[in-house]
């Protein structure tokens, strides 16, 4: 084991895969000698090269599509767009095209590629560098998409996001210090698949990326009221780990879904509709399913107003001591 | 004038402008007899932009078209039956019936599934042309647009793309005066809205009459050379017209007449066969064989679909995600 950062880890796994395929390529708007926005990508020009670190124009269609000409060649681009937030502009590539050309060919053609973007607040960056977006994407079929929260998963889900023949979204979380020991070897994390983060037998959180940390501090403070809460990191949010979330629900029978995403419209929904479209988990309840979400509103930037948007361990636990007050 | 053709390659030229006029005044009246489902966007009309540009490009380099695609398939060497297949959304379409008039295409051949996404083609293929340059190959790609596309981003910013990478590829923009129903006119405010655009990324550009096959011929001959050369993207610049309407539903009203009568006295197939002719390069025993053949090779085709089984209801799932094949 190696004691490794978020953005460590999704720089090893990438450099681990660069090195094993010269077909796997990095491309994006200052990831070279500055090593990107959010520095993940520090030394991997000098040693990779300009042929497989390719420096980009602001141009955030332009270099997605060229991804999905690259992948439809063989190659494995992964691509960094800067903020989440600009993935409106690379939304075209990846829905219209990307999403739907193996498709349209009947599987005469693949767009391997690996999307790598950032979201969510606390960053002081305001409203159009903090918003978490997934929603805009889980509805479309012929994605895949993946939002890891620890390191251990970021590099096992990116190895795998970079193996898998179809287009990849691989959603990252802005706290790229957090560290963890990480398994030295050459690993994969499956996409698709649930993890329990913390076991628990009288209420399930269920959650993604960043608030998988909230959860876990929510459930550390509700232990003192004896209640315990188990924490369910999807890890994937298409393909859905269903049966990781009724196996739990059906366990606790009590839910609180949460995601820094405004509610409305939100990925928690089809999570809930999940819940209950099921006859087992749906009997098990105790309590109605709660969302704990983010605020409906676009980040503000102050500091003190900012803190306000994202769902807090305090909001989750007042949710879950309510479901037990009954 | 420019330089005529030997025999063969004029007689496979005008084989390929032939084959694409009647596959699409069959397929128009098809339509009109309400056999054939779905849309269309027809390419009668601009049978050279497709027939010149391609004619030279080897198996292995890549065709990337528009919603407009289907002489640019044809051209590429889709075959027939695949295509008309397709039109009628069966089993052994080129896409198995799922891609469709707007979505034509074959791998085999290099003509990758068309995009009709004005502009979303633009970008690809300048990722295909990277990926040209990271394997180290010699393939070009041809990535046809319209005079509309290049109001698009994409465009833009796939030109610069293009250039500072000095990609392998050729953009070539089909400017049939219109997008869908809006003359060029209003919408752009240079008369040539690729070529003059050009300059702004450094590329060459050059623009040519697409009603002449063998001018766009000479046109891709250069560019292919350039592109396969290590020496970056050309644009070309077709002028052409659309002798039908935009789409299924468009009467095309809106054209003025003395305009239409300008350009349909141009007809790019017409006037290859009369240079045919006139040069004696062919007689007309022999275009008249050839266009028999081509003729009994459609009657065929449409029979063939017509008959041909639809996909099994159970593949409607299939290819969203990879299947391990
Ligand atoms: C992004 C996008 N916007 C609008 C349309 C609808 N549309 C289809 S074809 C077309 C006109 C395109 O004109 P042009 O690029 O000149 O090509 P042409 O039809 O003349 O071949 C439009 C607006 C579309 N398919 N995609
Ligand atoms: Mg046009």
């Amino acid at each position: 084991m190696i004691k490794l950062s978020y953005r460590e880890a999704i720089r090893q796994a990438m450099m681990e895969e660069m090195e094993r395929d010269p077909d796997v390529v990095l491309i994006g708007e200052d990831v070279g000698c500055y090593g990107g926005c959010f520095q993940v990508t520090p030394g991997m020009i000098e040693r990779f090269g300009p042929r497989q670190v390719i420096e980009t124009p602001v141009s955030e269609e332009c270099i997605v599509g060229v991804a999905v000409g690259a992948a439809m060649m063989g190659m494995k681009p992964i691509v960094e767009v800067m903020y989440g937030d600009f993935s409106t502009l690379a939304a075209d590539p990846l829905i219209n095209h990307a999403a739907k050309i193996r498709f349209m060919s009947a599987g005469q053609q693949s767009v391997p590629l690996v999307y790598r973007t950032p979201m969510g607040s606390g960053t002081g960056a305001a409203a159009q560098h903090t918003q978490s977006l997934e929603a805009l994407f889980t509805n479309v079929p012929g994605l895949k998409i993946v939002y890891p929260a620890s390191p251990t998963d970021a590099k096992g889900l990116m190895k795998s996001a970079i193996r898998d023949p179809d287009p990849v979204l691989f959603f990252e979380h802005k706290l790229y210090g957090a560290e963890e020991l990480v398994p030295q070897e050459d690993y994969l994390i499956p996409i698709g698949k649930a993890d329990i983060k913390r076991q628990g037998s009288d209420v399930t959180i269920i959650t993604y990326g960043k608030t998988v940390f909230t959860a876990l501090e929510a459930a550390r403070v509700l232990e003192n009221d004896e209640i315990s809460a188990e924490v369910l990191d999807l890890r994937s949010l298409r393909p859905l780990d269903t049966e990781a979330i009724l196996a739990s629900v059906k366990k606790t029978g009590r839910v609180v879904v949460l995601h820094e995403a405004p509610r409305f419209g939100g990925f928690a929904g089809e999570i809930v509709s999940t819940i209950v479209e099921d006859l087992e988990a749906f009997s098990a309840l105790k309590a109605p399913v709660v969302r704990v979400c983010g605020l409906d509103m676009p980040t503000p930037f102050n500091k003190n107003l900012e803190q306000q948007l994202p769902p807090s361990s305090k909001r989750i636990i007042e949710s879950v001591l309510a479901m037990f007050r009954g | 004038m420019s330089k005529l053709p030997n025999k063969e390659k004029a007689l496979g030229m005008y084989r390929q402008m032939y084959l694409i006029r009647k596959y699409e005044e069959r397929i128009y009246y098809l339509f009109l007899e309400g056999i054939m489902p779905g849309t269309i966007h027809q390419s009668t009309g601009q049978e050279a932009c497709a027939v010149g540009m391609l004619y030279d490009l080897r198996k292995d380099d890549y065709m990337a078209s528009t919603h407009r695609p289907a002489g640019h398939d044809l051209a590429k060497g889709v075959s027939l039956r695949g295509m008309m297949c397709e039109m009628f959304g069966k089993e052994d379409g080129c896409c198995h019936g799922k891609g469709g008039a707007m979505h034509t295409g074959d791998v085999e051949v290099g003509a990758l599934v068309a995009n009709a996404i004005v502009g979303g083609n633009l970008p690809i293929a300048a990722g295909v042309a990277l990926a040209f340059k990271m394997q180290k190959k010699d393939n070009v790609i041809v990535c046809f647009f319209g005079d509309g596309a290049t109001n698009e981003g994409s465009f833009h910013e796939s030109m610069n793309a293009a250039a500072i990478w000095k990609l392998p590829v050729i953009y070539v923009c089909e400017n049939n005066l219109y997008s869908a129903t809006t003359s060029i006119a209003l919408t752009c405010n240079m008369p040539n809205p690729a070529a003059d655009r050009a300059v702004a990324y450094a590329i060459p550009a050059e623009v040519v009459d697409g009603n002449d096959v063998l001018k766009v011929n000479e046109a891709a001959a250069k560019a292919i050379k350039r592109a396969r050369g290590g020496e970056g993207p050309t644009i070309i610049e077709l002028k052409t017209y659309r002798h039908g309407g935009h789409s299924r539903n468009d009467a095309c009203q809106y054209r003025p007449k003395d305009e239409e009568k300008h350009w349909f006295d141009r007809d790019p197939v017409k006037n290859f066969r009369d240079v045919l002719i006139s040069t004696q390069l062919a007689t007309e025993q022999e275009l008249k064989t050839i266009e028999k053949a081509i003729e009994s090779d459609i009657d065929e085709s449409v029979e063939y679909a017509q008959n041909a089984p639809f996909p099994q209801i159970e593949s409607a799932l299939a290819d969203v995600y990879w299947e391990g094949k």
